[in-house]
């Protein structure tokens, strides 16, 4: 009705869209389309507390805002760690960020990895792709506190081993006693000699107990629902899978309606789902 | 499993005792603080009244249709017009007999364009010498609304705009804003149109809570007389104000008798008993499939809607790159980007989008706020281009015999 849009009337303090400031203190490059961001707060005291499995609202400057996932240690507050895949706008643009450069952030948001749950039992990490960045900071607290739990198993697979994360950490991860770590890839090279075939064949192998044992799910849909039904076949309950779902998101806080899955806000009551609660939802077609 | 499965997700953060009954409930008639007979210079005085620390906004008639905006004097507010609303149709006219009375039906702009914007700018990023700063857009306190006229069904729907914009734990700054000390003068019903299903809704033509003054249009012979009750004490001290004639006693009976006579001719029903179950049963009906075809997946219905929320968010830079304005504009559930991930969207196929819409207002809402999303004003039906109504499409996939499951996905579970 009238053209000239309408200004909001919104104090700084109160509106949870507005971002922060903050700083590129490092930039990896881990694959040829994925690179991780190390960033810290422009005005000290921004330091935040976060619990692995939640995300933030990366703002790219004239491009957009996205959601991605805290990667880092979580026992670390002066600064938060993303990787990220570029797929598209506000990621391409992403990973042209330098050193010095500026990022806007809010957050953290969502719902974490009941990693406290899984306390006394076997924990079985299984990632698809970038969904060993969601997975890591679950990781990291786990090892920070090992004796806390049993058996420790990671199962990751990616499409080729070009696409492998963090892979000088995967084998210092893998030569630990105290760690079983799997990696399997779709398409082998002619350099690869591990695991050919994707990650849901890893899962009958896995050294875990089925009837006290907690797993978490990062990655594709798809790849999410072939796991949980294989996991479902050794033997897991539902209620103890664990998943990190992804929606279309444009305020990560419940207001812009787009991570709606029936009655769920992913966004708000996720994106970490217990499977036995989203399994019917994610079973249907375009739900 | 016959149907998804639906479970509750952590809706603690919301606001117990909220505004609305649930859909069916015949909310108890709320007692009224003070009550006054009002003429129509009455009414002058009263948005006079209102004008000096308020930004009252009224329906009034633009380009033949009543909408709400913003007025200075009650002479602007749309007196006179009936509307006749039906499927895809919607006709303004001003017949002499109806001459000073509130324009019937709810207006065909939802108040939600008040309280929620179509488009807003939230804040401006301003990137400089390779700094970066976010500006709030802080236009001080606004000047408190007062909506005059709000028909029941409207009412109930910015309670139910409440729920997602100001209750939760994030609330929307803009929103919550315009919200704060708003008043609101309602209009209980006495002639339903073609599209109001209300009383199904449990949301009318009697006004339930909200208001902070309620007004009935009384029968009669003679120069219009209204029944002015208010429910809080910012409407009682306006008819301390006012000093309008005191009511007779049976003015509230006669009132109440008007508005009664009303719930009987609406024109839509919709049985709203088990309706959430009823309709997440049938995930897989062919009425969706049906409906898709006549659907345009315009979003007509989704703006129209008084209680539809959704937004999308946009950056707006300026000729130098040096300024970016953050766009936030009403979105559509209709829309595939909606829903767009990448490598595709989650619901591509009409069918999918509509039943998504459909399902979010009567069924899932339920779930997330604990009422219904619909408060049957009909607007989805008048305005749907091709005249799709919500309470067929409702009933047909409603009103099917629970049938087998629905279809599965590869990695589905038994
Ligand atoms: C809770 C959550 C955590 C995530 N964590 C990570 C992470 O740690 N690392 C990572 O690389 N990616 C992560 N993603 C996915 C990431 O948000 C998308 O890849 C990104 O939004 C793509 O944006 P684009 O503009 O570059 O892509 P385009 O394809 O140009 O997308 C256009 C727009 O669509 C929306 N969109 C597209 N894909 C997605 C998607 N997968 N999820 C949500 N919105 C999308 C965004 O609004 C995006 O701006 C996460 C998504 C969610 C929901
Ligand atoms: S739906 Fe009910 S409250 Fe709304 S205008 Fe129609 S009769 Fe009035
Ligand atoms: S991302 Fe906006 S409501 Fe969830």
């Amino acid at each position: 009705m009238n053209p000239a849009p309408e200004i909001a009337t919104a104090t700084a303090a109160a509106d949870g869209m507005l971002p922060e400031v903050w700083r590129v203190d490092r930039v990896r490059r881990e694959t040829h389309d994925t690179f991780t961001l190390e960033l810290g707060p422009e005005r000290p005291g921004s330091e935040r507390a976060f619990e692995p499995g939640q995300f933030n609202m990366l703002y790219v400057f004239g491009v957009g805002e996205v959601p991605i996932s805290i990667s880092g240690d979580p026992r670390r507050r002066d600064r938060v760690v993303h990787t990220t895949r570029a797929v598209g706008r506000v990621t391409n643009v992403m990973s042209g960020l330098k050193t010095g450069g500026r990022i806007g952030l809010r957050g953290p948001y969502g719902t974490p990895w009941p990693v406290a749950a899984a306390q006394g039992r076997d924990v079985v990490l299984v990632a698809g792709g970038i969904g060993l960045a969601p997975l890591r900071p679950a990781l990291y607290a786990i090892l920070h506190r090992r004796n806390d739990f049993r058996n420790v198993v990671l199962l990751y697979g990616t499409r080729s081993p070009g696409d492998i994360l963090f892979r000088q950490e995967l084998e210092r991860w893998r030569a630990r006693f105290d760690l079983d770590v799997h990696v399997t890839v779709d398409r082998g090279a002619p350099s690869w000699k591990g695991n050919v075939g994707v990650v849901t064949t890893l899962v009958q192998k896995a050294p875990f107990d089925p009837r006290n044992a907690v797993a978490f799910i990062c990655g594709p849909e798809v790849m999410i629902r072939f796991t949980a039904a294989e996991l479902q076949r050794r033997g897991v309950p539902l209620d103890d899978v664990h998943i990190s779902m992804e929606r279309n998101m444009k305020c990560g806080i419940g207001l812009c309606g787009h991570c709606q899955l029936a009655g769920v806000f992913v966004c708000r009551d996720g994106p970490v789902f217990p499977y036995s609660r989203v399994a019917d939802l994610v079973t249907q077609w375009e739900v | 499993m016959a149907r998804p499965e639906i479970f509750f997700p952590a809706v603690s953060w919301i606001r117990l005792g909220g505004l609305m009954p649930g859909p069916g409930a015949i909310a108890p008639r709320p007692a009224a603080l003070a009550a006054a007979l009002l003429a129509q210079a009455d009414l002058e005085r009263l948005i006079q009244l209102l004008a000096r620390d308020h930004r009252v906004i009224a329906p009034v008639v633009r380009d033949g249709a009543v909408v709400c905006d913003e007025i200075r004097t009650a002479g602007e507010i749309a007196f006179g017009a009936v509307t006749e609303q039906a499927p895809a149709r919607y006709r303004m006219t001003m017949p002499g007999d109806h001459a000073a009375r509130w324009p019937t039906g709810p207006p065909a702009t939802p108040w939600k364009r008040v309280l929620h914007p179509s488009e807003l700018t939230i804040w401006r990023a301003v990137r400089r010498d390779g700094r970066l700063v976010f500006e709030p857009i802080d236009s001080g306190p606004p000047r408190r609304l007062a909506l005059v006229g709000v028909r029941p069904c409207d009412l109930a729907a910015i309670g139910r705009l409440d729920a997602p914009l100001r209750d939760g734990p994030w609330p929307d700054a803009a929103y919550a804003a315009r919200r704060r000390g708003m008043f609101v003068l309602a209009v209980q019903c006495t002639e339903p149109c073609g599209t109001c299903f209300c009383a199904s809704m449990g949301t009318g033509p009697d006004a339930g809570p909200g208001a902070d003054l309620v007004l009935t249009e009384l029968d009669g012979a003679g120069p219009a007389r209204s029944l002015l009750e208010a429910r809080t004490t910012a409407g009682a001290a306006m008819v301390v104000a006012l000093g309008a004639a005191e009511a007779p006693e049976d003015a509230a009976d006669e009132a109440h008798l008007a508005v009664d006579r009303a719930r009987a001719r609406m024109g839509r029903a919709l049985d709203t008993s088990q309706l959430p179950a009823r309709l997440l049963a049938h995930f897989e009906h062919p009425r969706w499939e049906t409906v898709a075809k006549k659907c345009l997946t315009c979003g007509n219905c989704t703006f129209a809607c008084p209680t539809c929320f959704c937004t999308t968010v946009e950056d707006r830079l300026d000729l130098a790159g040096e300024t970016a304005a953050r766009l936030r504009r009403w979105d559509t559930c209709f829309s595939v980007d909606f829903s767009y991930m990448h490598g595709g969207s989650v619901r591509l196929s009409p069918r999918s989008r509509y039943r998504q819409w459909l399902t979010h207002k009567l069924a899932t809402w339920h779930e997330q706020f604990g009422t219904s999303g619909c408060v049957g004003c009909g607007r989805c039906i008048t305005w749907c281009p091709v005249g799709i109504d919500i309470t067929l499409e409702a009933a047909a996939v409603a009103d099917t015999a629970p049938r087998t499951g629905p279809t599965r996905r590869t990695g589905a579970h038994p």
